[in-house]
């Protein structure tokens, strides 16, 4: 079976920034490919490992700087990746449906039996583009899953959903299916060095909407980013001033008060 | 005009608390947009929820008998079924496990800009949504395209919606759904020896600690003040502690008088599950980092140097 991985690069803000318009100054985003995707690459490359999946190809919606983190994932064992990219992207605020006009998109030409996504990306936490593309190509889907039991001959996934308060759901899903992974599904592993040197020499297709069919206006977003600020704090935290030692003092005598060690 | 379709949610025979929730959101909205609020019940003992449920504000309630337990298929059918029956345009449901589970394939199914995890809305000639972004550092607004959407509400943020309402009840018929995602059964994790729920006292490591070795720093922490030891989710992942140690939203919901959080960045997931303890206190490098804006008290430095100065003073 073939296995379509969505991969995501995603900004994170350092300890300080500023913004600028609705955004975090570049030179203060940190770059990485996405917490979630790197459990579902795992997943992908054990299938793979476990001769479950003959393929395992990764697509990201990204520009030219995210081939380093696309790197990672094929460093990993992911076969190959596909690039997508198109202005519209950087300006705008891609909604669900215009990220997931892409990859149905790329569905149709890879034709994979298994999607997986991560369960959110960690910059804007949207969580729906996953469950959205199986809704489109016709897809079974499970969202949040921290389980997978493949049964590739009976066309069978098995899965646990992690609900809310330590429970979670065991479900029987049908394949094709998209499903979105939930950290600590597995162990993702570290590119080894052979990885990292056999990354270089794999493909990974810069796409434009031209080559998939699509065009700017099929991309359009129905979601404006109209504005960003940090958000006004709740509490009137007591913030403990002086270095390590003065400091560690202070809050000794506040838990002693609160009846802590005493 | 428009009218709003709000979605409860229940598991294992209990409504959960967010259906309130979305009830007042869906009010709010449906005033904005000038017409009615509906609610769906979906699976389940939908007439006792129905009950429950019929909370002033509520104009129409749809029940759906089909299922025990939540199936997005079901969800997708009955909610399908109550659009198609009433002039509703605008879904608002719970930013749930669940919620995320059918919302979006909704609103790809009925054509509708969506919009996750609000923590606010404004409605002046369209729709704009509070949300956050990188983490919780910041705050977003997004303005929505349109008056038909839908929108995922985080749990926790409205008030739920309380009186007595008089909305009529009514039963929506759906054609049987063969289901390709079935439930088998649940299962509970995180059971054991500790319960962090008892302790009066928490320390809670996160990944600032960096490595497992350095867990021995916290541990001896957690002696020192007599205090029980919790985590943060990647702790958990990680495997460097068991599932029942995992404070938030997919492990424990603690309130011990004092959580003392050591290099955890306050990611809301966390947060829902220890906001409720007496006395909050921080340790953490990021003077940005959201755990302090719930704090009572803040220490803005490095563990590996703060940790060891407490311990002694404790010695
Ligand atoms: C569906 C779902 C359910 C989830 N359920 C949970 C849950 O139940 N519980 C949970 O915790 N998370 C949960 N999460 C994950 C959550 O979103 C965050 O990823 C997680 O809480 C982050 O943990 P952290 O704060 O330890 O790590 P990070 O966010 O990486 O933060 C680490 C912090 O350590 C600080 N730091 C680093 N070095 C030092 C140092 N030397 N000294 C002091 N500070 C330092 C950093 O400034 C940073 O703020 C869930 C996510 C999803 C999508």
């Amino acid at each position: 079976m073939k296995v379509l991985v969505t991969v995501k690069e995603v900004a994170s803000a350092g300890d300080d920034f500023t913004i600028e318009g609705t955004g975090i100054a570049e030179s203060d985003l940190e770059y990485d490919l996405n917490e979630w995707d790197d459990y579902a690459v795992e997943a992908a490359v054990q299938l793979a490992e476990a001769g479950v999946a003959d393929e395992v190809v990764g697509v990201t919606i990204g520009p030219e700087r995210a081939e380093e983190t696309i790197r990672m994932a094929l460093a990993k064992g992911v076969d190959r990746a596909i690039r997508v990219w198109d202005d519209a992207f950087a300006t705008g605020f891609p909604d669900v449906a215009s990220k997931v006009d892409v990859f149905e998109a790329v569905v149709a030409e890879e034709e994979p039996d298994l999607v997986l996504s991560g369960v959110q990306a960690a910059d804007d936490g949207f969580g729906a583009t996953g469950v959205a593309l199986a809704e489109r190509i016709g897809f079974e889907h499970a969202a949040v899953v921290n389980h997978l039991d493949l049964d590739a001959d009976a066309g069978l996934a098995n899965v646990h959903r992690e609900l809310e308060g330590g429970v979670e759901e065991l479900t029987e899903v049908d394949l094709p299916a998209v499903l979105t992974v939930q950290t600590g599904l597995n162990e993702p592993r570290y590119a080894s060095l052979r990885g990292i040197r056999q990354a270089q020499r794999k493909e990974i297709a810069a796409t434009t909407l031209d080559d998939l069919g699509l065009t700017a206006e099929d991309v359009e977003s129905a979601l404006t980013l109209t504005s960003m600020y940090e958000p006004e704090s709740e509490s009137d935290a007591e913030l403990i001033e002086g270095d390590a030692g003065e400091a560690a003092t202070r809050l000794a005598t506040i838990l002693r008060e609160k009846g802590v060690g005493a | 005009m428009s009218d709003v379709l709000a979605v409860a949610e229940h598991r294992r025979g209990e409504l959960r608390d967010v259906s309130a929730e979305v009830i007042m959101a869906g009010r709010e909205l449906a005033d904005a947009l000038g017409g009615d609020l509906h609610l769906a019940v979906v699976a389940g003992d939908v007439d006792t929820f129905a009950d429950e449920l019929n909370r002033e504000g509520v104009d129409a309630i749809h029940t759906v008998a089909e299922g025990e337990e939540f199936d997005h298929n079901v969800y997708q059918a009955a909610i399908a079924a109550v659009l198609d029956g009433t002039d509703a345009a605008a879904v608002v449901a719970p930013n749930s496990v669940n919620g995320l589970d059918y919302a979006p394939a909704v609103a790809e199914q009925h054509g509708l800009p969506l919009v996750t995890d609000a923590i606010d809305f404004e409605y002046d000639d369209g729709l704009t949504v509070t949300r956050e972004m990188y983490g919780s550092k910041v705050e977003t607004s997004v303005a929505v395209e349109g008056d038909r959407f839908a929108l995922t509400i985080r749990e926790g943020e409205w008030e739920p919606a309380a009186g007595e309402g008089d909305a009529p009840i009514e039963p929506v018929a759906i054609d049987s759904v063969e289901s390709g995602a079935r439930v088998a059964g649940f299962e509970e994790v995180g059971g054991g020896d500790v319960d962090i729920a008892d302790a009066d006292v928490l320390v809670s490591v996160g990944r600032g600690i960096e490595e497992e070795d350095n867990l021995e720093l916290v541990e001896e922490l957690a002696e020192a003040l007599g205090a029980t030891l919790s985590a943060s989710r990647p702790i958990v992942d990680s495997g460097w502690l068991p599932k029942n140690r995992q404070v938030g939203q997919s492990g424990k919901v603690v309130t011990p008088d004092v959580y003392l959080a050591v290099g955890i960045s306050g990611a809301v997931q966390h947060v829902t599950g220890m906001k409720g303890s007496d006395t909050i206190i921080a340790i953490n490098s990021d003077p940005n980092a959201p755990i302090f804006d719930i704090a009572d008290y803040g220490i803005v430095g490095d563990l590996f140097d703060v940790v060891p100065a407490l311990i002694e003073e404790f010695e």
